[in-house]
């Protein structure tokens, strides 16, 4: 836990802009989008946070006191010392953007490609951004707040491919 | 909408000069998929090139709905993620919210947690494995091993009143108390198990068809597991020590004294070795939890405010009655603080964990599941290149990719 403290330490005196608090025992970090990059690298480089556990997006459109739109949430954990670690990269609109970790941890590929899918946030420099779960066709960004639940009519305007039409829908 | 009127592109497009190769459309409704993904294939004869997953077949939105729904309604939910081990998922999610919320639960309810999801890894070991059996031809173990799951939902019914889908767990407790048939019923297996498992070691652990479809093939190195995410059994089989019970003890999981399996094979063998030793481990676990198990109330208590007072406490006590109304009544519930918190168990397959962020309301504002299916799901094109076709049954089957969970 300690040596967590320190690399938190070391990160804030090292980026201007990285916060830091902790909840229920567990660490984290805030970064702007831009030192995102910059801090991960840093924290698995230097640190020993080896294991990228997860990256997901929360978005803080209606959130009671939030200053920016979306959080993209990096999980890292040290394999040696099972330590574990939040961090929080502040994207906002019109452009949400952050830079790609898949040149740090090859398991960002697939996790960054559903942010991108459900939350419509850029990963710069990822080598295949398309969609995952959803259509390629698909316009929407469905995880954000202001889409309905029950989608914005997409099932009813998909074109029925019958024998007839087919060759206008290849693949 | 118009749909798009070319292929996406994708790894396949950088072998175009080589015409020759065949594109070979491995599910999303093939029986060795066992579920519904979609695998495209590029070939040279017999030997895989490449492979590029198609997944979201299955994908039904659940994170949207964990947004409109309260935090004991959500844990239906969870059940359809990973349905092989439906209570390992109940006890993650509510793990979380307990974790948001500052519940410490009761020492019953932990060891009753425990046993849930112990047999709920042994079932899903089951299906796995039996499914690599099946995959490589072992029909008769792939039905040695769907056999002892049927005591295992009959404990899981006894427990909770449901199978497959078992909603077993609450904010702060359980649904139900174990009562001690259900006790009996656990004894009993943990008698009766042991000996399928022998069986079904001695069929399959040195037969040289399954030993030899399987030693040497899709092997994930020691760097590579941890570079790519890979978590659970997948990652012990290339000798990543690494298991959430043991590490980051959740539940009193260090109150328990268990091995933690690793293999340095890295291959469809070795995790399928593991897995068969994970099973005697989580026998070892529940062994111990039930013998041990405290007695005292499942839920905590009234001050609390978050688990529902039994129907005896309602009546007789005002706390009890006025906890009741508290959490039946709309606008009241949960007191719920704007904070954020990430907490993940050890699952059958790997590392569950679930990022709920609380805003308040009795509902989470967001409810992520990291799901290892679907990073275990990612390291499929980069274990079978390579290898022959017959060898993406094995190493799908060792992967263990639940749909369900893979797309939510």
């Amino acid at each position: 836990m300690s040596e967590t403290l320190a690399a938190v330490e070391a990160l804030k005196k090292a980026y201007p802009g990285v916060a830091a608090d902790a909840f229920r025992g567990q660490q984290r970090l805030v970064a702007p989008a831009a030192a995102a990059h910059d801090v991960l690298r840093a924290l698995k480089e230097e640190h020993g946070f080896d294991f990228l556990a997860d990256i997901t997006c929360v978005d803080y459109l209606d959130y009671p006191g939030a200053a920016d739109r979306y959080g993209v949430v990096y999980v890292l954990v040290n394999t040696a010392t099972s330590a574990r670690l939040v961090v929080r990269a502040r994207v906002n609109d019109p452009e949400p953007t952050v830079r790609s970790v898949v040149d740090l941890w090859a398991a960002a590929d697939w996790l960054e490609r559903e942010v991108w899918d459900l939350f419509g946030i850029r990963f710069e420099g990822h080598p295949d951004p398309r969609r995952l779960v959803l259509p390629d066709a698909f316009e929407a960004h469905p995880l954000r707040k202001d889409y309905p639940l029950q989608g914005h009519g997409e099932r009813h305007n998909h074109p029925v491919v019958t024998r007839e039409n087919e060759e206008q829908y290849p693949g | 909408m118009p749909l798009t009127p070319e292929i996406p592109p994708g790894d396949l497009r950088r072998d175009e000069p080589r015409a020759y190769l065949w594109t070979l459309n491995f599910g999303p409704q093939h029986p060795a998929t066992h579920t519904t993904l979609r695998i495209v294939l590029k070939l040279d004869g017999e030997r895989v090139v490449d492979a590029m997953p198609e997944i979201g077949y299955l994908h039904s939105g659940f994170e949207k709905l964990g947004e409109h729904l309260d935090f004991n309604q959500y844990v239906t939910i969870t059940d359809r993620m990973n349905y092989c081990s439906a209570a390992a998922n109940n006890v993650a999610w509510h793990m979380a919210v307990e974790r948001l919320l500052g519940i410490e639960v009761t020492p019953r309810c932990r060891y009753l947690r425990v046993i849930a999801a112990e047999l709920s890894r042994i079932a899903d070991h089951l299906v796995c494995n039996g499914a690599v059996g099946l995959d490589t031809g072992a029909f008769t173990y792939f039905v040695y091993a769907f056999n002892p799951r049927e005591p295992i939902y009959d404990i899981f019914e006894a427990l909770c009143g449901a199978r497959f889908t078992t909603s077993y767990t609450r904010v702060g407790g359980l649904a139900h108390d174990a009562t001690p048939e259900a006790i009996d019923m656990i004894r009993l297996f943990l008698r009766e198990f042991p000996r399928t498992l022998d069986d079904m070691e001695r069929l399959l652990d040195r037969n040289r068809i399954f030993v030899d479809r399987t030693k040497g093939v899709g092997v994930l190195s020691r760097e590579e597991a941890i570079n790519r995410g890979a978590s659970g059994p997948i990652a012990r089989a290339s000798g990543v020590a690494r298991d959430l019970r043991r590490d980051e003890p959740y539940l009193g999981y260090d109150e328990f004294n268990f091995d933690v399996i690793c293999a340095t094979g890295g291959d469809c063998y070795a995790r399928y070795l593991v897995r068969m030793a994970e099973m005697r481990e989580s026998l070892k676990i529940v062994h111990q939890a039930i013998e041990n198990l405290p007695g005292g109330p499942v839920n905590v208590g009234v001050g609390e405010r978050t688990a529902l007072p039994d129907k005896r406490a309602v009546h007789s006590t005002i706390e009890g009655l006025i906890t009741h109304f508290e959490l039946s009544m709309t606008n009241r519930g949960f007191e719920v603080p704007c904070e954020e918190v990430y907490s993940a168990i050890e699952s059958p397959s790997g590392e569950l964990g679930f990022y709920v962020v609380g805003d308040g309301s009795p509902r989470a504002y967001r409810a992520r599941t990291r799901p290892p299916s679907l990073v275990h799901f990612s390291l499929f094109p980069h274990l079978i290149r390579g290898h022959r076709l017959s060898d993406v049954v094995a190493v799908l089957g060792s992967l263990n990719v639940i749909a369900g969970e893979l797309d939510r």
